[in-house]
């Protein structure tokens, strides 16, 4: 499998009175072909910035990135006609109906206009093609971005937020759509907040950071890497949950005790427990193996997750919190 | 090729550009259907009538001056005298060169005189629609986000700006060169059926078609410095904003306070002066603070001519500097 996307200590740092702010810290990733490939962060953690960065919108301070094998910025003007992409929200000229819009894109790219019907019908905005596009909802602006992405047949399919406005309808048809395009030999790469989506349709992932690298690889290897085996266990009366947690240190387990069970980690059996624990008297009412979602995955590596009685701010990080934000 | 097409059809398609040109089309042909009505062919009918009609005026005169002269010299040695001169011959006594039967003939288009006037009336028109039209042609991309989309499909920035401003040019002059034909058609029209195109020698005719290519480069200019402010500021308000500044900064504060200073020429600094140049071919500015009043001599004020390629170099600057300035920031800024 050949990489279509490689990006290598990509730097980016922003200046201004405040002072300056790295949004990218020697941030690396590689897509291969044929994948669909998540790329998560939380806000301002630099995925835009990427992705304008390789589509050459942003002069990057160092690094380099390639796309399908040629060095960009370079190269771009002759890989652009392969590169399918839209960043951020969806932008379009209001007054345009979606017809127009794409026909003006075709004529600006060299695309065939049949085209321009194809992709509304993919994108379910046939019947409305005529209307200006400031009459779409975001859903269908969504819609459209998308096939403005796809009018050129790309090779790399690059959707910043996707689903974002879609109604549950509309996810479900996107998902279907990124599952198809990759069956037919596109590669997708996919930066998405709906990590639910992104578990069930991505082959591979690369999250990041404060501008940095904190995981990458297949759902599976990341999901492996940070999954602990923990176990989720109660005991028939709450107010042996201390003595149940004593017991359970006794016998060598991690065990934390929380609001209504028992949280123990690093258990490789389960009889362990409840061999502890009846020892003790004690009897088991519930114990079941806690499994680890991208989700939860996310959260432990950026840091990001929601703290009783804390506002976490954009940039700020429990793993680091001085990264990304402004400083001398 | 296909994307200066796609700019073009992008131009012609926007409603914007649409209802501009219409407006000003309208605007024209009002003035248009204005000089026509209002002027009409001289012949023997009409010399005869403004000659009656000075006749008139002028025996009417007479008459008045009789009975003022009368009651002149009735007043005499009573309380009225004073409303009248001591010496009663004194008072204005008409004379037929004052009641001179040109003064009342009826208006009339002399195409060699007058059509450079509509030229120019036009030239100020369109300028002012191709200034918009050029700011909001660009500004809109920027603001919509339609900018960054086609950079996505054409990642070449001087080349997508300078083609969306070659696409702009091309249609402007082509818009600019029909309506000037149509114009001229119309004012030798007008001429011929209510007025004269007596005079119009081919070195009138030659001079008559630099006057219009100095007109098409004028909207052309407008358009390429409305376009390069909107670039510039990624926003069509940002051109817009900028015409009004220039217009408060220099067209009325700084002229006032040059003025008040008694700077030399102040009025130098007035863009119609330079319109005016570019268009009439001259344009003489006097400055009356170096009036050295004599009654014998009158005043002779100090003049400077501005010069029709003199207004042009400042215009070719002025241009360089905010299209060179839009093409740089578009190739150095981050898109954001």
């Amino acid at each position: 499998m050949s990489a279509v996307l490689e990006i290598a200590g990509l730097q980016k740092t922003y200046r201004s009175r405040k002072g300056v702010r790295k949004a990218l810290d020697g941030f690396d990733m590689v897509v291969e072909a044929g994948q669909v490939h998540g790329f998560l962060g939380p806000n301002g953690s630099g995925k835009t910035t990427t992705l304008r960065t390789l589509l050459g919108l942003i002069t990057p301070n160092g690094g380099r990135m390639s796309l399908l094998g040629k060095e960009v910025p370079a190269a771009l003007p002759e890989v652009a006609g392969q590169v399918g992409a839209i960043v951020e929200s969806p932008q379009f000229f209001g007054p345009f109906s979606a017809k127009d819009t794409l026909s003006l894109l075709a004529d600006a790219g060299g695309v065939d206009q049949r085209r321009v019907f194809e992709v509304l019908e993919l994108v379910g905005l046939r019947d409305r093609a005529k209307d200006r596009v400031k009459t779409y909802s975001l859903g269908m602006k969504q819609r459209l971005a998308v096939a403005s992405a796809l009018l050129k047949n790309p090779r790399l399919l690059i959707l910043d937020e996707p689903a974002n406005g879609l109604d549950p309808g509309g996810i479900r048809e996107m998902r279907t759509l990124m599952r198809n395009l990759a069956e037919s030999g596109m590669t997708v790469l996919l930066s998405s907040h709906i990590l639910g989506e992104i578990q069930l349709i991505c082959d591979s992932v690369t999250i990041i950071s404060a501008g940095r690298r904190v995981a990458a690889g297949s759902v599976a290897d990341v999901l492996a890497q940070h999954s602990s085996t923990s176990v989720r266990v109660r005991v028939e009366s709450d107010l042996d949950m201390p003595a149940a947690a004593d017991a359970l240190r006794e016998a060598g387990v991690q065990v934390s005790l929380e609001q209504d069970h028992l949280m123990v980690r690093n258990v490789d059996k389960p009889a362990v427990i409840t061999r502890a624990l009846a020892a003790r008297e004690l009897y088991v009412s519930e114990l079941a193996p806690v499994t680890v979602d991208l989700e939860s995955v996310f959260l432990e590596l950026t840091g990001t997750a929601p703290v009783d009685g804390q506002h976490r701010q954009v940039d700020q990080s429990a793993l680091n919190p001085a990264q990304g934000a402004w400083g001398q | 090729m296909s994307l200066y097409k796609a700019e073009t059809r992008r131009l012609v398609k926007r409603r914007f550009t649409k209802w501009l040109v219409i407006g000003s089309l309208v605007v024209l042909a009002a003035i248009a259907a204005g000089v026509f009505l209002s002027n009409q062919k001289v012949g023997p009918a009409q010399v005869t009538q403004a000659k009656a009609d000075a006749e008139r005026d002028f025996q009417g005169a007479v008459q008045q001056t009789t009975q003022d002269q009368q009651r002149c010299e009735a007043a005499k040695g009573t309380a009225d005298a004073a409303n009248w001169p001591p010496d009663c011959s004194q008072l204005y006594q008409p004379s037929r060169e004052d009641f001179d039967y040109h003064n009342y003939m009826p208006s009339t288009f002399a195409f060699k005189t007058t059509f450079t006037v509509m030229v120019t009336t036009l030239a100020a028109i369109f300028a002012l629609m191709a200034f918009v039209i050029g700011a909001s042609f660009v500004g809109a991309e920027w603001n919509s986000g339609g900018m960054m989309n086609l950079l996505l499909w054409r990642p070449q920035r001087l080349k997508v700006l300078g083609t969306k401003l070659a696409a702009l040019l091309v249609g402007l002059a082509a818009l600019t060169t029909v309506t000037l034909v149509a114009w001229t058609g119309f004012f030798w029209l007008v001429g011929k059926l209510r007025g004269d195109t007596n005079g119009m020698t081919s070195g009138v005719w030659q001079s008559l078609a630099l006057t219009e290519v100095r007109a098409l480069v004028l909207v052309l200019a407008a358009a390429a410095l409305g376009f390069g402010l909107a670039s510039l500021g990624r926003h069509t308000a940002l051109a817009l904003g900028a015409a009004v500044g220039a217009v408060i900064v220099f067209q009325f504060g700084l002229v006032t306070v040059l003025s008040l200073a008694k700077v030399r020429f102040a009025e130098a600094f007035l863009a119609p002066y330079w319109v005016s140049a570019w268009m009439d071919k001259s344009v003489k500015i006097e400055d009356w603070n170096t009036c050295d009043f004599s009654s014998s001599q009158g005043c002779e004020p100090a003049t400077l001519t501005i010069t029709w390629p003199m207004a042009g170099g400042v215009l070719a600057l002025i241009i360089a500097l905010v299209v060179g300035a839009a093409m740089w920031t578009m190739r150095s800024r981050d898109i954001t």
